[in-house]
């Protein structure tokens, strides 16, 4: 297939819409426009951990100021669907080779000129080893990839990408990627100005873009605020609805949850759990609840001696049917999460909730004990072993469910099962990628771009990169493999949920639940909504 | 006095040592890997990594990271955090905040302290004095993040009467709240403290020939009961003021004070060496010196105490 204009290609995805807008929580975005638009609107944040350069922000604080000062080829609307920003048109024959132009006459917010080069020289500087830059391996699927990443590597330009002229650039991949297009939004994608390249840990305090909005001068103060004022050169589809966006730094959720209910801060997303009972009642009419691409898995490692062969599938199988999981949402997350019926997020185009194979994940207690013990037969469970699910518990909720998750299993399968504890995320990240994990570990995603290969490839791949339980199944990397060489989503999606049949047989992890946004606002703005990615849409905020 | 200042100046040194060698050698005793956890559990190309992990010394052994960061701190050079920012900035903004907020407690403590404790232990067993008594004793009880959250849900958002969380750079207004809970419980004892001290001396021999040679009540209170009291008290402050300097990790988190606990939470949280040890260092310094004033402050206040 051709891809004439990317939207349009891509239009398939409006599917998408149906499930977000089935939720509630305004996503009708015919009543935005109504409102003060020259107020600023202030919206909570955590700081950003490093500086912000596209290939460098690979977590949340620094990424909503990212996507709000930036803009790249395309980007994601309310469903997820994208929609071009810069890019005229991206066009490909094979999935492998992609011609991108650029609208003319596009300008960073200082002026200079957005060409072809401008992405170009910004991937490559992302992609070179030198550079340091978190975000490196996005550009992996570019041909040239391995020679500037090695280290020590000399080269820092990659072969794969060239300049056409002022408004062209040509892409070529190591191997067919049907999704690629769809990544394109994705903050490591953002091009950089010139200016950028001098003095690239400069730039990262202030930096200049071509978002929607702008940096104010000085306006990063550190630990405390980051203000955003409109960006007049920018043109795309986000315009800002408001006369700024000033982000709050604060490093408990708790206090900035009483700040909108004092209405001092206007949007929050992320509900701390002490308001997850009562969120609804405090902000009535000014709250939102809503799936987003994430969801929540507990991986059991193929490295275990206990999940060997076809006593260890079955045994994982039995443990996915052992426990509740509506009873665990209901009671320690107040239903604000939906249960999993497959390994990706109902918001993605070409969600399937009906993949065969599925029903190892529904609650049955005998079907779990008799799995468990037709495995035993055939390896016995030794018996002081304890089934542990490692997490840390700094994070909210995760030493709860985890805990009742435990005791049902232990109940209903009739062994020992308890959570490991540890006390931070990063010891925790410690032993899963040393593969020191003795038992199961908490394990959840969040999309970077809306697109099943996303929650697949990366986690379940061999050899990926968050493949934290080293599964590896050739039949399920060629049925990936097939769905990025197809021509078209929707042949892609058909494949990827192939390959998670496969995954229902081999249960390298465990679905538990699809995440959902908890977010409020102050009195001071009308309806706020959230994207397909639990952020809300910020320029399009307006003040009452 | 002067040679006992310098000698306690030198102290400083080893002490200075110690406890940055200590410090630093807890955090690297952490568990978990602060490379790993900066990649938010995605993958991360191993060139990149390995870089990172040289940038900030994570690859050599204990000895020689400590040694490094030594060598650095000699060039008054601090190191940087992981996001890439100079810790000594850090540090610099962090800590007007958190020292304009442990003045303000402390002042608040010291203050209604000893005026209440001094009223009470004038009039031990009456009315008042009981009051006080129940009331501190309340307040000693309930932990601080409830005192914390109460306030604030009540004064913030209930009441309307202030801000919930500071804004921005932490105006001293803004802080009269947190300041208040940061307070209340060193307040309950001081005012302890205070009474205590005063009922003993009240009995005391001086204080009856004070009495006796005709003095006003005021100038025996003041004068020679209050002054004489003041040492347990003084001592107590002094290393209050330590502890607020070091920053108020729950009551910072709850009010959103930008100040050092917060910082020094997150950085621990992280792993990040450079900053937690710069921060102890600090302390050590905030310590020593509070300490070193209270020392100062005994011989003003019982001219029976004297330093050579």
């Amino acid at each position: 297939m051709r891809f004439s204009r990317t939207s349009k290609a891509l239009g398939l995805a409006a599917v998408v819409a149906m499930s977000l807008s089935a939720c509630g929580g305004g996503t009708d975005s015919g009543n935005t426009a109504t409102g003060d638009t020259t107020k600023v609107i202030t919206a909570n944040n955590t700081e950003p951990e490093n500086g912000l350069l596209p290939a460098n922000t690979n977590e949340v604080g620094g990424g909503k100021v990212m996507d709000l000062i930036f803009t790249g080829l395309v980007s994601y609307d309310v469903t997820g669907r994208t929609v071009n920003e810069l890019a005229e048109s991206i066009e490909t024959e094979d999935s492998q080779n992609y011609t991108i132009k650029i609208k003319s006459g596009q300008t960073f917010s200082d002026g200079s000129p957005i060409t072809g080069k401008s992405f170009v020289d910004a991937w490559n500087f992302g992609a070179a080893a030198k550079n340091k830059q978190l975000n490196s391996y996005f550009f992996e699927s570019i041909k040239g990839y391995d020679t500037v990443s090695a280290e020590g590597a000399t080269v820092d330009t990659m072969e794969g990408l060239k300049v056409v002229d002022d408004t062209t650039f040509t892409v070529e991949l190591a191997q067919a990627e049907s999704d690629f297009p769809l990544r394109l939004g994705y903050t490591a994608f953002y091009p950089l100005p010139e200016s950028a390249f001098a003095d690239p840990a400069a730039f990262g305090q202030n930096p200049v873009g071509n978002g929607p909005y702008k940096l104010a001068e000085g306006g990063w103060k550190h630990d405390v605020s980051i203000e955003l004022v409109p960006n007049d050169k920018y043109n795309g589809p986000r315009k800002a609805q408001n006369g700024g966006v000033t982000f709050t730094i604060f490093t408990s959720l708790d206090a900035a949850y009483t700040s909108v209910q004092a209405d001092t801060l206007d949007v929050l997303k992320d509900v701390p759990p002490s308001g997850l009972q009562n969120f609804t009642t405090d902000f009535e009419g000014r709250n939102v609840n809503q799936p987003y691409a994430g969801n929540a898995n507990m991986t059991i490692p193929s490295y275990l001696p206990e999940f060997q062969g076809e006593a260890g599938t079955m045994r994982r199988q039995a443990i996915s049917m052992a426990f509740d999981r509506q009873q665990i949402i209901d009671k320690i997350f107040y239903g604000t999460k939906t249960v999993a019926t497959e390994f990706t997020s109902p918001v993605l185009d070409g969600f399937n909730k009906a993949i065969p194979g599925n029903e190892v994940l529904k609650f049955d207690a005998a079907k779990a004990k008799e799995l468990w013990a037709k495995a035993d037969a055939i390896s016995p469970w030794p018996a002081d072993k304890v089934f542990t699910v490692t997490s840390n518990i700094d994070g909210p909720g995760n030493k709860e469910y985890i805990t009742a998750m435990a005791n049902q299993i232990s109940t209903n399968l009739g062994i020992k099962a308890e959570l490991n504890p540890v006390t931070s995320f990063k010891e925790m990240r410690a032993m899963v990628n040393k593969k020191e994990l003795t038992g199961a570990s908490r394990a959840g995603w969040q999309a970077d771009y809306p697109s099943l290969y996303n929650f697949l490839g990366p986690l379940f791949g061999t050899g990926a990169g968050s493949n934290d339980g080293n599964y590896s199944n050739p039949a399920f990397d060629a049925k990936l493999k097939a769905g990025l060489a197809a021509t078209s989503v929707d042949e892609g999606n058909k494949l990827f949920n192939e390959a998670q049949e496969i995954l229902f047989k081999d249960m390298p992890a465990v679905p538990l639940w699809y995440q959902a946004v908890q977010g409020v606002w102050s009195n001071n703005v009308n309806t706020v909504q959230f994207g397909w990615d639990g952020q809300p849409l910020l320029y399009a905020v307006t003040a009452k | 006095m002067v040679m006992f200042t310098i000698r306690r100046f030198l102290q400083l040194i080893p002490v200075f040592f110690g406890a940055t060698l200590l410090v630093y050698f807890l955090v690297f005793a952490t568990p978990g890997d602060p490379i790993a956890a900066l990649s938010g559990g995605k993958p991360m190309a191993p060139a990149v990594e390995a870089a990172l992990r040289a940038q900030y010394n994570l690859d050599q052994p204990f000895w020689m990271q400590y040694f490094l960061y030594l060598k650095n701190l000699v060039t008054l050079n601090l190191g940087q955090t992981f996001s890439g920012q100079e810790v000594a900035d850090v540090i610099a903004r962090a800590y007007p905040v958190t020292a304009r907020l442990a003045i303000m407690a402390l002042a608040f403590e010291a203050f209604f302290g000893i005026l209440f404790g001094v009223i009470a232990g004038l009039r031990k067993g009456k009315l008042f004095d009981s009051t006080v008594l129940v009331a501190s004793l309340v307040v000693i009880a309930v932990p601080t993040f409830v005192l914390g959250f109460v306030l604030q849900l009540v004064v913030g958002v209930k009441l309307g009467w202030a801000r919930p969380t500071v804004s921005g750079t932490a105006p001293w207004n803004e802080l009269i709240l947190p300041a208040l809970v940061l307070g209340l419980v060193s307040l309950a004892y001081v005012i302890r403290l205070t009474r205590a001290s005063i009922s003993e001396n009240m009995n005391a021999d001086y204080v009856r020939t004070a009495t006796a040679k005709g003095l006003s009540r005021r100038r025996v209170v003041v004068v020679h009961i209050l002054r004489n009291s003041l040492i347990p008290v003084v001592t107590f402050l002094g290393a209050d003021l330590g502890g607020l300097m070091g920053g108020a990790i729950v009551t910072e988190g709850i009010f959103n004070v930008p100040g050092v606990g917060n910082l020094l939470f997150q950085a621990i949280k992280k792993g990040e060496s450079a900053t937690v040890v710069a921060v102890v260092g600090i302390l050590v310094i905030v310590f020593v010196v509070a300490n070193l004033v209270v020392d100062l402050l005994y011989a003003w206040l019982d001219p029976r105490i004297r330093y050579v």
